[in-house]
């Protein structure tokens, strides 16, 4: 049976527009795809990645456009769609006036008090 | 009337969102028309790597072409290209040495602290974008 592993991402925006994406994100696809039995919480800034309909296009250096600016509320719905529950940390979203309708569908709250004992469930907790 | 700007920055790339930022401010100087110079130290020497190379995205299925991956070598070369004479790149020679950094795409030249010191005298502004 996988382990069940807790994936929490808290430093959001690290070169997402070279990258293209969030690497911890697209890393924990990755393991997802690979057979690890990924759950996902958000906090801190990395709860505005749930945020619906970011646009990071237009970016021009010299004349070079960037093609593919990077779609995070896209990637955590991909996510999932992939069977990876995916939650962030209800008073961060509040803190920063992000509300609920904001958020892409299927996403979760969990209250910092709920934390704790959210952990318990988990064979390995993995902070980014 | 154009202004000469020096610019120190730290950040690797692929790392933070930093280097993106520092690259908007630059392109930004230069297409009013200013001269910017950039020293770049410790991990910024890599962003003018000319080994960098764009890859395919398992996560999404599309190949190399399909991604169209940016490098920080081509952003820095097609702001070269952009604005002839107006970008002056110099990585840090100690820094280059340490990671092995050495071949680096056209126009990116290697220095010394020294240098910094030279254009930090004779510009209008010098902006230090450390890493943190």
């Amino acid at each position: 049976m996988a382990k069940k592993v807790l994936s929490i991402v808290e430093s959001a925006y690290r070169a997402t527009v070279e990258e293209q994406d969030d690497t911890i994100l697209w890393m924990n696809h990755i393991l997802k795809n690979a057979g690890l039995d990924i759950t996902l919480v958000l906090r801190s800034n990395a709860v505005n990645y749930a945020v619906k309909g970011q646009d990071a296009s237009g970016l021009t250096f010299g004349k070079l456009k960037v093609s593919h600016p990077p779609k995070l509320d896209k990637d955590l719905e991909s996510l999932l769609e992939a069977g990876v529950p995916v939650y962030y940390v209800r008073e961060d979203a509040e803190e920063r006036g992000i509300p609920q309708k904001q958020l892409i569908d299927g996403i979760k709250a969990v209250s910092a008090k709920e934390l704790p004992s959210m952990l318990d469930g988990f064979d390995s907790i993995w902070h980014w | 009337m154009t202004k000469t700007l020096t610019i120190a920055l730290m950040d690797p790339p692929y790392e933070t969102e930093t280097t993106t930022t520092a690259f908007r401010l630059i392109d930004a100087a230069l297409r009013k028309g200013h001269k910017v110079n950039v020293f770049a130290y410790e991990g910024a020497v890599n962003l003018t790597m000319a080994d960098q190379a764009p890859h395919p995205n398992p996560v999404k299925g599309t190949s190399a072409e399909e991604e169209d991956h940016p490098t920080t070598k081509d952003w820095v070369a097609a702001m070269f290209q952009a604005y002839p004479g107006k970008l002056d790149w110099v990585n840090c020679g100690l820094c280059v040495d340490e990671r092995g950094a050495g071949n680096v795409i056209e126009g990116a030249q290697r220095g010394a602290p020294k240098q910094f010191a030279e254009w930090s005298e004779a510009s209008d502004a010098t902006l230090v974008i450390p890493a943190k």
